[in-house]
């Protein structure tokens, strides 16, 4: 178990003077479960997208199955990319699609499947995220936070992909259903064997999902372990966040001057 | 603030923006030769664009031709005006005010939707879930936009032509009783194919604007429904002036002796 699926290596990201990713440290084993927390605006969405290739960071290395991944043309890009899927905080769903050719897209477009296979297979996600046929030709204005975020999860699962990422799959759903999208995404893990980093500032559903913890602030990985030593870490800045304290060492942007 | 550091910071910030559109535009290009190539898309947005502008922009030249006629007859010589009118409104029409009404009016339909619409996507995180999806977002939104805007913007212009020159002998056999045959034969004598494709040519270059700023502002919108709302306006703005600045331009190379 102690294969490096991905590798982070002083990473750095800044937007003008901005300084968001200030280099960023991190591994995720095969097959295992890592989750990032930290508050909002700490570069955690940054983070991921740079493994994404979606931004490209300013310096530092990004390897995927012991490449790197930031040295390849966009063809060898491309290639790695058929690996990972991902859910996005806000689902992200095509609007102008139904729900079927959303969870079918990658399929289709990407990977040119026949559409009536691509369909099927989209049907058969769809109801393993707890969807029923029903659900398929609606569109995605037409269905709940909840809904979407299924929707969301079944499309990041439909090329079985060997890494996923999840962008706060909990943020903005009442307990029950965060803890719905949390068994989904235990479960279906679990079924593709696939690796997984997921960001939240969620302790529920980060104790939930994850195997190994990691906690970013100020741009930098200040602390990981595992699951159960996020308890005891002895790292002032996880109590606070854990225990969701206003007072410690993480002062709010907003009350600096 | 110091009065030269802020023209230094307009200049710069201007520059800035040239060198980004002119990046976006040249993966642009480059990505309309390279497979794969979405044709159900291509057909989709020449419905969109071409189609659908059709009636604004045949009544927008059908009165346009109309007000030459009259504008021609008040102002201009009431001697010989049966000639002058109609050789007049036909050469005006075909190689200016065809194309720049037709220009206009759609970069205020077509910018703006496209840029609302992908400007959308962009902070609902949809272009980013295509780039997840192995599909690249700039041959599946931007270029069969940009192809359907160059193909179809000189049809439309053809259809102006012909409305335009059609308001001008409407209006002269009407209300300034013209003979009909005579105005017909006065428009044929005097206009030459010249006239009528190097108005297609500024149209297909018309197109292409119309598609690229609505494009490009829509693919940097940034910041929610405000954000999406300013790109709308700067794309329908920089397309207009562009529109009016490369007419002049191609009318100074197209009818240069
Ligand atoms: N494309 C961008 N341009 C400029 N600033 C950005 C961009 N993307 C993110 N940022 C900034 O980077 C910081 C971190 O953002 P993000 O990673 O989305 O935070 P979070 O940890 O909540 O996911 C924020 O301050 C945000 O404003
Ligand atoms: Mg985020």
């Amino acid at each position: 178990m102690s294969d490096v699926k991905i590798e982070l290596r002083n990473v750095h990201k800044r937007f003008g003077s901005k300084v968001v990713l200030d280099g960023i440290n991190l591994t995720v084993d095969k097959g295992s479960s890592l989750v990032v927390i930290g508050g909002s605006g700490t570069g955690k969405s940054v983070m991921i997208k740079c493994v994404l290739g979606i931004i490209r960071p300013d310096s530092g290395e990004i390897l995927v199955d012991g490449e790197n991944v930031l040295k390849m043309d966009s063809g060898a890009r491309e290639e790695v990319l058929r690996k990972f899927g991902m859910l996005f905080q806000g689902a992200a769903l095509f609007d102008s699609l139904p729900v079927w050719e959303n969870v079918a897209f990658g399929l289709i477009q990407g990977r040119k499947m026949k559409r009536a296979k691509a369909r099927d297979i989209a049907y058969d996600k769809l109801a393993k995220v707890g969807l029923g046929a029903e659900v398929g030709p609606l569109y995605p204005a037409e269905l709940s936070g909840g809904m979407q975020k299924r929707v969301g999860l079944a499309r990041a699962i439909a090329a079985d992909p060997e890494i996923i990422f999840f962008d706060e799959p909990t943020t903005g759903l009442d307990p029950i259903m965060s803890d719905v999208i949390n068994e989904l995404i235990v479960d279906s893990v679990k079924e593709l064997g696939a690796t997984t980093l997921s960001i939240t500032h969620d302790m529920a559903s980060a104790r939930k999902i994850a195997d190994k913890i990691a906690m970013i602030y100020k741009g930098k990985i200040i602390w990981s372990g595992t699951r159960a030593e996020v308890d005891a870490s002895g790292n002032d800045y996880v109590d606070q966040f854990i225990h969701g304290r206003a007072e410690g060492p993480i002062q709010m942007e907003l009350l600096k001057p | 603030m110091n009065f030269l550091a802020i023209i230094g910071r307009v200049v710069l910030e201007t520059l800035g923006e040239i060198g980004k559109l002119s990046v976006f535009t040249w993966t642009t290009l480059t990505h309309i030769l390279r497979p794969p190539y979405f044709g159900r898309l291509l057909l989709q947005q020449m419905m969109r664009i071409g189609y659908f502008s059709l009636p604004v922009v045949a009544l927008t030249a059908f009165f346009t031709g109309g007000a030459l006629a009259l504008q021609i007859y008040y102002g201009g010589s009431q001697f010989n005006s049966e000639l002058i009118v109609a050789s007049i409104v036909a050469l005006g029409i075909t190689r200016e005010l065809g194309p720049v009404m037709a220009g206009l009016m759609v970069a205020g339909r077509v910018s703006a939707a496209i840029a609302a619409e992908l400007g959308t996507m962009r902070v609902t995180e949809q272009i980013d879930a295509l780039t997840t999806l192995s599909t690249n977002p700039y041959k599946y939104l931007v270029v069969p936009r940009v192809l359907a805007a160059v193909i179809t913007l000189p049809l439309l212009v053809f259809i102006a032509d012909i409305l335009g020159v059609m308001g001008g002998f409407i209006v002269s056999t009407q209300s300034l009783e013209f003979n009909a045959g005579v105005y017909i034969k006065n428009t044929y004598d005097f206009l030459k194919a010249d006239d009528v494709t190097s108005g297609l040519i500024k149209a297909a270059v018309f197109g292409f604007v119309i598609a690229i700023m609505g494009c490009y502002h829509g693919f940097n919108s940034k910041g929610g429904a405000q954000g999406v709302g300013r790109a709308t306006t700067n794309a329908v703005v920089t397309a207009s002036i562009l529109i009016l600045a490369t007419n002049y331009v191609m009318t100074s190379l197209l009818f240069a002796k």
